[in-house]
C-alpha cells in the first residue's frame, strides 16, 4: 500500500458497465513526511475519500477486494484515509 | 518477500470494513545488506512486529492470505520477524577480475579515433 494525497477527479462517460458508479480520483503519491513523490495514479475511491484528503491506496489483484469493487476492472483503489502518520 | 524496517505507524479510521483492528506500519524496504531501497511503503501486520524491528513482507495477492478466511484488501503485508540474516560473499560479478585477465587487457592496443 502507498500513502496518496487526492489531487483531483477523473470524469469518464464511456467506460466498461461495471465501473458504473464508481469515484475515480486522481492521488499523487506522497512520503510518510508529507513530501510529493513523482507520478500520480488513478484510483478507484471505496470509502469516500475527499479533495486534498491523505489516503491509503492499495496497487494491483488485491485491488479487487475492495468494497464493491469484486470482479471489475480496477488495479488501484482507496480503502483507507488517513488520520495520522507518527514516524519514529 | 523482501526485507524491510519498521519505522512508523498510521492511523486510519474510516477505513474498509475488512481492515478494522488491522495495524498499518510505514516500512523502509531494504536490500539484502539491509541498506536502504526504494520508497517507504505501508504494510499490514499479522504477526505484532514493533517499530524499529527488521522484518521480511510480501507484496501482491498473497498479502492478504494471512487473513484468510477473510480477504481484505492489501497488498503489503509483514510476515515474519527477522532473527539473523546469513549472506555468502559477493556475486562473481562484483568481485574483481582475475590477475591473468587484468593483464591481458592492459596488453590490448588503443584504437584512435
Amino acid at each position: 500500500m502507498i500513502l496518496a494525497r487526492v489531487v483531483g477527479t477523473v470524469v469518464a462517460t464511456r467506460k466498461d458497465p461495471r465501473l458504473e458508479g464508481k469515484k475515480l480520483l486522481i492521488l499523487k503519491p506522497v512520503t510518510p513526511d508529507g513530501k510529493d513523490e513523482v507520478g500520480y495514479v488513478v484510483s478507484v475511491d471505496t470509502v469516500g475519500a475527499g479533495f486534498r484528503e491523505r489516503v491509503i491506496a492499495v496497487a494491483g489483484s488485491s485491488a479487487r477486494m475492495a468494497e464493491g469493487c469484486k470482479d471489475t476492472p480496477v488495479d488501484n483503489a482507496i480503502i483507507g484515509i488517513v488520520d495520522d502518520v507518527q514516524l519514529d | 518477500m523482501y526485507f524491510g524496517r519498521v519505522v512508523g505507524r498510521v492511523w486510519s479510521t474510516v477505513k474498509n470494513p475488512h481492515l478494522v483492528g488491522q495495524r498499518f506500519l510505514v516500512v523502509q524496504p531494504l536490500s539484502p545488506e539491509l541498506e536502504n531501497r526504494g520508497k517507504r511503503i505501508i504494510c499490514t501486520d499479522c504477526i505484532g512486529a514493533g517499530t524499529g524491528e527488521l522484518v521480511y513482507w510480501v507484496r501482491g495477492k498473497e498479502a492478504s492470505f494471512p487473513f484468510l478466511p477473510q480477504e481484505p484488501p492489501v497488498d503489503t503485508t509483514i510476515v515474519g520477524i527477522v532473527d539473523s540474516v546469513h549472506l555468502k560473499s559477493a556475486p562473481e560479478a562484483a568481485t574483481p577480475p582475475p590477475a591473468e585477465a587484468r593483464r591481458a587487457n592492459a596488453r590490448r592496443p588503443v584504437r584512435k579515433a
